[in-house]
């Protein structure tokens, strides 16, 4: 038996109005962020949100938490629509959906000790208790800090650990899903790897659901079980990370992977790549048909003309061959770049992933 | 022209230091390196490492307040100290410098076409015609597309990769003999990244100038270095080929660095994160910088700095760098539930 989603997203559109820069700001057009994205977060789980800058990846994590409008679609978290709500029925959901910012930097009030930052969400909801000290200071320890640097302020700590104290925040109001845009892209590796194993063993620990944005293959690769993969606004991809990472089956995520560099010098040196041409389009004015397209190896060198035609002319839906890619000749697009790479297999599972299995089983 | 093998730039002893209300900052603190034509060397480092004002005082870009000392030696001609007007003549000519950002390396206000030319007609005595053919050609040389249409555009009307295509193109120009590339892609897309090291290359092989390239990215490095420093708290820690760092790195930093990169190709992997965080440079610990973050920082560590010594071209920075063969990451570095960031 397949687990109830516990956030469901079906549909999604956010469109931004462009307004000129005179006096008048007429309204020239829109850029289309998020376009008909839909996907479910299973209960623990981690499903990456991959794409490069522009793609909408953020812009669909505000959205599904309500933080700006939709323009249409819907979010379902268990049971309760959330595009529709008030804001005051959507503050009493923000207890169970909450949120971690990229920068540790900018997402935490510098006027405000640590302890305050990590209390503020309990008194909002009110649950500021006489045990609220306690519940602070075990908040601080969960995520590797100690009780003693609540009293300092945000200036005195460093990146990874400001990150930290952001998620002791997001967990304060014990969550459900916590949706993390980019939680680890402002860090140095050496401390961005203490971040993300906190993150997954938080996770085991409080049976928590990630909704993981990066721009980072390499770091959803090691911290997400299933990942969809964006371009211009649209899923193009969806499938478990194994899957994914070991058999691509959309041109845009096949040019992705392969443009990865691996820190390996005997395996970056034999890969062949796909270098894609051009850069990604202006969103406001998408390619008709699949957006990819203009960059597309498969449309510029293997296809017909009537091939190209229904790409120009028609919008590859999610269809489900090995598993949902958005391209309407999946089967004819191969990856060299995996033929040189052998796919390693750590010595151990880590517990998320674990877990997930378990839980698959059962 | 040099042959092959002999440096074209000799770094020696490079310090700098900044004095700043709350005290002496040490940002680079002695390092040393050669850079022979074609070859590519590599600075890896992470944030406030030095990487960067390393190569800004080999330039002398760096502000009044900065104190610079040590050699830098172009064919044995001493930069540090050279008046502007000297500088000026080997900036762009004999050493070109490509940044992070190219939208604050190119003028807003001119054609990209001009820019081009420009850097060819401040070195050489050539017509505006001439400069401007050329132009074209350097721009078509880094793949942009429709370069005589693209001359008459601003740089605001292109994208961040389009843009350091042209920063590369004006680096080109004058066939410098040393290209320093200072993280060339990191304000870019991966897709777009990989286009913009293929166009470094071009340049690295039309010139073949030497290329030091700075990056904190572990996989720009592994693909495109032929040799690598790894930098830590202002100095050069792990020296090698880019196979002896990747493989047998005989300093516990470089292993950490390596043992906490999440990688493409593993599936299921454990990442063996460094404890702590960098030292500042303000006030930096006696002995060895890394020592309070070092699982085998022994009582030597806090009370000498080791050398950066070794045998043949692989040096390291480390009492210890014999107990470090045959180590992996796992071995040194254990996952600890509980990790106290301090």
């Amino acid at each position: 038996m397949t687990p109830q989603p516990v956030l469901e997203v079906r549909n999604l559109v956010k469109h931004f109005p462009v307004r000129g820069r005179g006096l008048v700001r007429r309204r020239g057009g829109e850029v289309h962020a998020v376009c008909d994205v839909s996907f479910d977060l299973y209960p623990q789980e981690t499903l990456g949100l991959v794409g490069e800058s522009g793609c909408g990846k953020t812009t669909t994590a505000r959205v599904l938490l309500n933080l700006q409008p939709a323009t249409a679609g819907h979010v379902h978290y268990q049971g309760t629509e959330l595009t529709q709500l008030s804001s005051k029925a959507m503050r009493r959901l923000r207890r169970e959906l909450q949120i971690v910012f990229q920068d540790p930097y900018a997402a935490l009030d510098p006027r405000l000790p640590v302890n305050e930052i990590i209390a503020e969400p309990l008194r909002i909801h009110g649950l500021y208790g006489p045990s609220g000290r306690e519940d602070v200071r075990e908040l601080l320890r969960l995520v590797g800090l100690t009780p003693e640097h609540g009293n300092r302020f945000p200036h005195e700590f460093s990146g990874g650990q400001r990150q930290r104290i952001g998620i002791a925040r997001a967990l304060a109001l014990r969550p459900k899903v916590l949706v993390l845009d980019e939680p680890v892209s402002a860090l140095d590796v050496s401390i961005q790897a203490g971040v993300l194993n906190l993150l997954a063993e938080l996770q085991t620990r409080l049976g928590l659901s990630y909704l993981f944005v990066s721009h980072d293959l390499s770091v959803v690769r090691h911290i997400a079980d299933r990942v969809a993969v964006m371009y211009l606004g649209r899923i193009v991809e969806v499938a478990t990370a194994d899957e994914l990472f070991s058999a691509p089956a959309h041109p845009y995520t096949q040019a992705l992977i392969s443009a990865i560099p691996l820190p390996d010098p005997r395996k970056e040196r034999v890969r062949e790549r796909i270098i894609l041409t051009g850069d990604v389009p202006n969103p406001a004015n998408p390619p008709s048909g699949c957006r990819f397209r203009t960059r597309c190896p498969l449309f510029a060198a293997h296809l017909t003309d009537a091939q190209r035609h229904r790409c120009t002319e028609e919008v590859p839906p999610l269809i489900t061959h090995h598993h949902p890619a958005a391209c309407h000749y999946t089967e004819l697009s191969t990856l060299p770049a995996l033929s040189g790479l052998s796919m390693a297999t750590g010595d151990d599972l880590p517990r998320c992933a674990r877990a997930m299995r378990g839980r698959e089983r059962g | 022209m040099t042959s092959p093998g002999t440096p074209v730039l000799e770094v020696a002893d490079l310090r700098v230091e900044f004095r700043t209300d709350e005290g002496r900052v040490q940002a680079v603190r002695g390092v040393s390196f050669q850079l022979s034509r074609g070859e590519v060397l590599g600075i890896v480092g992470e944030s406030g490492s030095g990487k960067s004002v390393t190569s800004l005082a080999m330039m002398g870009l760096l502000a009044g307040s900065a104190r610079v000392s040590g050699s830098v030696r172009l064919h044995g001609t001493e930069l540090l100290g050279a008046s502007d007007k000297a500088l000026s003549r080997v900036r762009g000519q004999s050493i070109a410098m490509i940044f992070q950002d190219p939208m604050t390396s190119l003028n807003p206000v001119y054609s990209i076409g001009y820019q081009v030319a420009e850097a060819i007609r401040a070195h050489h005595d050539v017509s505006r015609d001439a400069a401007a053919t050329q132009a074209v050609q350097l721009l078509d040389a880094v793949s942009i597309p429709n370069p005589a249409q693209r001359v008459d555009n601003y740089p605001h009307e292109l994208s961040g990769g389009m843009r350091q295509r042209v920063v590369i193109a004006i680096a080109m120009a004058n066939s410098p003999e040393v290209i320093i590339a200072d993280e060339p892609t990191t304000a870019l897309d991966v897709t777009v990244q990989a286009q913009i090291l293929d166009a470094l290359r071009t340049a690295k092989e039309q010139t073949g100038a030497a290329m030091l390239l700075i990056t904190h990215d572990l996989g720009v490095i592994a693909g495109q270095a032929d040799r690598v420093l790894v930098m830590y708290a202002g100095r050069v820690v792990e020296a090698g080929t880019v196979e002896e760092i990747f493989y047998t790195p005989r300093m516990p930093y470089t292993l950490g660095l390596l043992g906490s990169q999440p990688r493409l190709d593993l599936r299921r992997q454990r990442l063996h994160p460094i404890s702590g965080a960098p030292p500042s440079a303000l006030n930096l610990p006696s002995g060895c910088p890394f020592a309070p973050r070092c699982p085998l920082a022994a009582p030597v560590c806090e009370a000498e700095e080791p050398p950066l010594a070794g045998a043949g071209g692989h040096l390291s920075a480390c009492h210890f760098s014999d107990q470090l063969v045959g180590l992996e990451p796992g071995d040194l570095f254990r996952p600890v539930s509980q990790d106290t960031a301090l």
